[in-house]
């Protein structure tokens, strides 16, 4: 059941109304329109959603591990993006 | 990029103790981190095997699905078939992320060169070995799984949880065809003790040989791909089997078995490692009826698989001459 | 006994030889695409087939469990599908055949597939309340079932050379058993006076429609030296049945009265 001359696929499946899609594995097939059937056999045999999106595996751009210094420390030192950085006075009871 | 450079400059070393410090801390290893290769290459083997075990695996129980005796056991023992199918493909694809192909893993399958779980290559003779393997076959599977819910690379172990939780009722399933062949008739249930004889020692097989015995144990565990050793695992299955066997009401296959206050677990007997061992080099029963079924639907396929390719290509060849 | 209450029973005992033919068309279709479970060209098309495999299985149940409360005399599903032997097994013969090559399970689904889509609509306008319930939920399997046979039949009819021919091949091995399901026998004429039964002679023209639209983008043709071979609604079925229902009622039958 070899599959060298299918394309990979990543499924990202929506749980329910209101939740973002979640990447949940990869599949073999032969286009889009077929990646999407199999993707609601394989992954939604219980009703595990309500939307599917598939995504050929080779079109996704990733960030590097390597880089994740450079992507992501510089955050790190910005505590003034998060609300907690604000504390509120004792008489304000809700914001 | 002057990442990149620092990185480069590190020693194998230092790679390797940055590595285990990560896993020391319990942190997850992803497919782009640096791991050693003898990490990846057990990886490699394991997970390839776990996944080759879900899709022989298919044919043991695959073989009774014509025959269930009711329209409820044929649907319940088809979607768990199907299951398993579904279960073999997220495991190919969590070992895909370690750069090996499906169709590579396939071909090492097929040559004999990767292994599959030795318990299917034992007969299912009867129905009652539907119940058996659900109830033991998939429960020890299951007792290893759980554990590897934990395991340190991380697409396994978020394909384990996943497996874990639609696995929950294979198990169920298998216990209760147990339950009503041993509370049925008494040709039913000397059907489910048959099956429990046939299974029993198998299924305690499937967790290893003995951690003493074990040729990856040691250094699996100190990377976390294992999380508990064979021996504690089987014991966990024994102790745990003991009542369920009681309540059906069925002669516990291991005469030697005996509660040991001390430990607060089951003494148990020796296992037929010998028979293990040659099952395992092509003494059972379905060894080469297995790999067989597989190239052959392997081979039967190959027309429908290279139809798809051409009518693609088609396709695409199509839209670039419609955009042009 | 009166006159109205002899037909009462009369159309009672219809009704339920009818719900169980329907039932033997699923149980039949589906006991022969479960035979590709561990079969399949590769993995993803073997879990996709155990899903249409199993929304077949499932329809028989709640046919026969259908008829199992109409009969009222401690019948369950299972009896209708494990007791009845060959000649009392109504279901269209192209449920039966093998499943042959996956160009011919392909061809055989397309058919049926694309029947069920009229044959289901019509049915969700029975006058049997139950009947309609049953139709309205596997209607939307079908529709799903229809993409797929129709997708697969495009690929494989304008794929390689040798699905084209495997596909024509099997269109010709399988067209003859098409013209009965356009058929009502009496049992199904006195129903369709009463609403219940789908007239099945008036599928015909929007199923041949789509049936040759699809053949003719796949590039594949109707057979043009016609033949017809009847009789799986009389009980009249070819040799292939027997060997199906000896498998599937085996354990059933060797243990008489026991639960499984």
């Amino acid at each position: 059941m070899t599959t060298e001359k299918l394309e990979l696929f990543e499924v990202f499946v929506r749980p329910k109304r209101g939740l973002d899609h979640k990447h949940v594995g990869s599949l073999h097939a032969q286009g889009r329109e077929q990646a999407l059937e199999y993707a609601r056999d394989v992954y939604t045999r219980r009703t595990e959603g309500i939307s599917i999106w598939v995504v050929k595996s080779q079109d996704i751009s990733a960030s590097q591990e390597d880089d994740n210094e450079s992507f992501f420390d510089p955050s790190d030192d910005k505590p003034y993006r998060h609300a907690t950085y604000y504390p509120l006075p004792k008489e304000i009871t809700t914001m | 990029m002057v990442n990149n450079m620092i990185k480069n400059t590190l020693s194998e070393i230092e790679l390797e103790r940055l590595f285990q410090e990560k896993i020391d801390a319990e942190q997850k290893i992803e497919p782009k981190d640096w791991m050693p290769d003898a990490y990846r290459q057990n990886l490699i083997r394991q997970m390839s095997q776990h996944a080759h075990s879900e899709v022989i695996g298919m044919q043991p129980e695959g073989n009774w699905i014509t025959r269930a005796p009711s329209l409820r056991r044929k649907a319940v023992l088809l979607s768990k078939v199907q299951d398993e199918a579904g279960h073999g493909l997220y495991l190919y694809s969590a070992t895909e992320t370690l750069g090996i192909s499906r169709a590579q893993m396939i071909e090492a399958l097929q040559t004999g060169t990767a292994k599959y779980a030795s318990i299917f290559n034992y007969p299912t003779q009867t129905w009652g070995d539907m119940g058996a393997i659900g109830w033991l076959v998939d429960g020890a599977a299951i007792c290893n799984q759980v554990s590897l819910q934990r395991t340190s690379y991380g697409p396994y172990a978020r394909s384990m949880i996943r497996i874990c939780k639609e696995e929950s009722f294979h198990q169920r399933q298998g216990y209760q065809i147990m339950i009503e062949l041993a509370h049925g008739t008494p040709a039913q249930k000397a059907m489910a003790q048959d099956s429990l004889n046939r299974f029993y020692w198998p299924s305690l097989m499937m967790f290893g040989p003995h951690d003493s015995e074990s040729a990856h144990s040691a250094r699996s565990m100190k990377w976390k791909i294992k999380r508990e050793t064979n021996d504690d695992l089987r014991q966990k299955f024994i102790d745990q089997t003991v009542s369920q066997i009681t309540f059906l009401g069925l002669e516990h296959p291991d005469k030697d078995l005996v509660w040991n206050e001390k430990r607060e677990q089951y003494d148990s007997g020796e296992l037929d490692w010998d028979e293990f061992y040659s099952v395992i080099n092509g003494n059972g029963h379905c060894n080469r009826q297995r790999i067989q079924h597989h190239v052959k639907a392997h081979e039967d396929g190959a027309w429908v698989r290279e139809a798809t390719a051409a009518y693609n290509r088609k396709k695409e060849l199509k839209q670039t001459v419609d955009a042009a | 006994m009166t006159q109205s209450t002899q037909n009462k029973v009369d159309s009672k005992q219809d009704l339920i030889n009818y719900v169980v033919r329907l039932g033997d068309d699923a149980i039949v279709l589906g006991h022969r695409i479960s035979e590709w479970v561990s079969e399949g060209p590769f993995l993803e098309e073997d879990i996709a087939l155990g899903n249409v495999a199993l929304d077949y299985i499932g329809r028989a149940r709640m046919l026969y469990g259908y008829a199992a409360t109409l009969s009222d005399d401690g019948k369950t599903e299972d009896d209708f599908a494990f007791l009845r032997d060959e000649r009392q097994f109504e279901n269209y013969l192209i449920n039966e055949l093998p499943r042959g090559d996956f160009a011919y399970t392909i061809t055989r689904q397309l058919l049926v597939d694309l029947y069920n889509k009229y044959y289901l609509l019509a049915l969700t306008k029975s006058a049997d309340p139950t009947l309609v319930a049953i139709a309205q939920k596997a209607r939307k399997e079908t529709t799903y079932h229809c993409r797929r046979s129709t997708s697969w039949t495009l690929r494989l009819g304008d794929g390689t050379t040798e699905s084209k021919q495997r596909m024509q091949l099997a269109i010709d091995d399988i067209w003859g058993y098409s013209h009965e399901l356009f058929e009502s026998d009496a049992l199904e004429q006195r129903l369709i006076d009463t609403g219940v039964a789908v007239d099945c002679a008036a599928l015909k023209q929007p199923w041949l429609t789509d049936v040759k639209a699809i053949f003719e983008e796949a590039g594949l043709n109707i057979p043009q030296q016609d033949w017809a071979v009847r009789g799986g609604r009389k009980g009249y079925h070819s040799e292939h049945l027997g060997h199906l229902l000896t498998q599937m009622q085996f354990v059933y039958r060797s243990f008489p009265g026991a639960n499984w």
